[in-house]
């Protein structure tokens, strides 16, 4: 058994650090211009850089391609609803580099009513079912995907559930006795 | 396709066979055809949806349909207090529940700068270990029974159940037991738990020498396995594939090794990794994967450190249960943990840990309330998923069914 050394906290290395985190954002810039970074968050030692979301896909293609540092894979892409805030919906790119093990957070804001993205697809591969279920919860559209459709939810559902003004509550199962109350079922 | 996705009725998108009458011309021998595999068939494990086009009994091509489990559980989370919402996650990866525990509570742990005592880090990763076990037991076991072989079915039940005895032992339930908790485990370890897993540990590796035994000399078993559902480590890499099924492509990639949580950099144990990326090296990197768990796990009884199980933060974590009877502030501590739960400063974590089938990564949006605004699981099955059609276009029908068995996807967490 090796020595007890420092537990690293939380599963995750600690590095791009803050002035890391700077380095990276001020590279996007230079390449992409300045209205490209809306901002960097460096939380929990966790790094974050905010990107204007028509500049995510130059971003991403920047940062897995030509950066000095790249980050070579996408591990998670998912959305999230900032409620009170505008713009309101999130969506977050982890990125990661497996040469440095190391984890970089690519955030972006988009509006609820006329929420597009451009799609990373051609990028990293793995973003196609992600970016169906950012738009079956949350009604991002992501321009360019080859296939977006609702993923988890039934096709014909309406309504972005994950949103956070979508109420809470349970669907009505459908029996004979009740199916004429939900007319949607015969449309 | 129109702009709207939605806007093409419910249905028929998917038509794929037609009544119309085949005319004299057609060559029957060069028609595809498509086959709907699932969403009720035993070989998709659980409910799986593949629309599958052959052509003769070669498939060419797959497109998986999920979604039939999907229950809103991450839109549940939102509606729980961070404490009440470990139930609610651990039935995502219903084979993996400890380690859907320990992603979540990790995220709110970062979230609310709690350090986890070493004590109880030792036994996340002893449950953990145990776990990854019993559910690359379970996926052998069921994986053996589609190609047919279902000896393995009843031997890896038989064996999964000693895990369950031992969780049921230490937590008293045999699944879902929501043992791990926000700052450590539920309740210290009972006296002779120790003892009854070290018998385990010692008798479990005679029973993968008998699955070896009885898998790894069969004729059956090499033939169906060697050379099919081969996915370059390139392709698996792009499709964001993790755990076995990357590692059997000669990828050393284990989030254990590679950015250590918990405790896991101070115990010694070897990444197992394949040679071809086929399904046959799939099958032997998950033997491998119970022998080096077995190995942590012995390794983490030896050095368990004395100690408390959870973190002595009485915001976070409730007080024993002694203290309620003469202490005020006990009570207080107990009543407002279990009425309002705590509140988590506002901020995201993003935290990633190795499940049995890849990174399983969990983040957390707290808004400063006592419930969390969003939970969401980058669950690995769901992301593997995506290499199904990769792994089985151009093979025949047969070994597209033992794809699926030596993928091992967990629906539950697919859909959540």
């Amino acid at each position: 058994m090796r020595p007890r050394g420092r537990k690293p906290r939380g599963g995750n290395s600690k590095l791009p650090d803050a002035t890391g985190l700077e380095l990276i954002a001020q590279r996007i810039r230079t390449s992409l211009g300045d209205e490209a970074v809306t901002g960097t968050t460096y939380y929990r030692e966790q790094a974050t850089v905010d990107v204007a979301p028509e500049a995510v896909h130059d971003a991403l293609e920047y940062l897995s391609r030509a950066d000095e540092e790249p980050w070579t894979r996408l591990s998670s892409l998912h959305g999230v609803d900032y409620l009170p805030e505008e713009p309101r919906l999130g969506v977050h790119y982890q990125l990661l580099s497996m040469e440095r093990c190391d984890r970089l957070n690519l955030r972006t804001r988009v509006g609820a009513d006329d929420a597009h993205l451009p799609t990373v697809i051609d990028l990293f591969p793995t973003a196609d079912f992600q970016e169906r279920e950012v738009y079956d919860m949350f009604g991002v559209v992501f321009d360019g995907h080859p296939d977006l459709r609702r993923i988890l939810l039934p096709e014909d559902y309406t309504g972005y559930p994950q949103r956070r003004d979508f109420p809470m509550g349970g669907e009505p199962v459908l029996f004979t006795f009740n199916e004429h109350k939900y007319p949607r079922w015969y449309d | 396709m129109t702009d709207d996705p939605l806007s093409v009725p419910y249905r028929e998108r998917e038509r794929s066979v037609t009544m119309e009458p085949m005319g004299a011309d057609d060559d029957l021998h060069e028609e595809l055809f498509t086959l709907n595999i699932g969403p009720h068939h035993p070989a998709t494990h659980g409910v799986l949806r593949l629309l599958t086009t052959l052509e003769g009994e070669v498939v060419r091509d797959i497109k998986p349909i999920i979604g039939y489990v999907h229950t809103g559980i991450e839109k549940s989370c939102e509606d729980q207090q961070y404490w009440k919402v470990i139930t609610f996650v651990e039935r995502m990866d219903y084979l993996a529940y400890y380690f859907n525990a320990s992603a979540y509570c990790m995220s709110v742990e970062k979230l609310l700068e709690i350090e986890v005592p070493d004590r109880a880090q030792y036994l996340r990763v002893i449950h953990m270990e145990l776990n990854r076990i019993a559910s690359h037991l379970f996926a052998l076991a069921t994986g053996a029974l589609d190609l047919g072989a279902i000896t393995m079915l009843w031997w890896g039940c038989r064996d999964r159940d000693l895990v369950l005895d031992l969780f049921e032992m230490s937590s008293g339930q045999r699944m879902h037991p929501r043992y791990i908790q926000i700052g450590g485990v539920f309740e210290d370890i009972p006296p002779g738990w120790v003892e009854k897993t070290r018998k385990f540990l010692k008798l479990m590796p005679t029973r993968l020498d008998q699955y070896e035994d009885l898998l790894d000399r069969n004729e059956i078993w090499l033939e169906r396995l060697k050379g099919t559902g081969v996915i370059s480590q390139e392709r698996a890499l792009e499709l964001g594939v993790t755990g076995p099924l990357l590692r059997a492509t000669g990828h050393p990639w284990d989030l254990r090794k590679a950015m250590p949580y918990s405790c896991y950099e101070q115990f010694d144990f070897d990444v197992p990794v394949g040679h071809h990326g086929d399904n046959y090296d799939r099958f032997k990197v998950r033997m491998d994967e119970m022998r080096q768990s077995i190995r942590i796990v012995e390794q983490a009884l030896d050095g368990l450190p004395e100690g408390d199980h959870i973190t002595t933060d009485r915001k976070v974590a409730l007080p024993p249960r002694h203290e309620l009877a003469t202490s005020m502030e006990a009570l207080i501590h107990h009543f407002k943990l279990v009425t309002e739960g705590f509140r988590v400063p506002p901020g995201e974590a993003y935290t990633a840990i190795e499940s049995p089938r890849g990174e399983l990564g969990c983040y957390v949006l707290a808004d400063g309330s006592a419930k969390p605004a969003r939970v969401h699981m980058r669950d690995p099955s769901f992301v593997n998923l995506m290499s199904l059609p990769d792994m089985a276009r151009d093979s025949l029908i047969a070994d597209f069914i033992a794809c699926v068995a030596m993928l091992d996807p967990i629906l539950g967490g697919v859909d959540r």
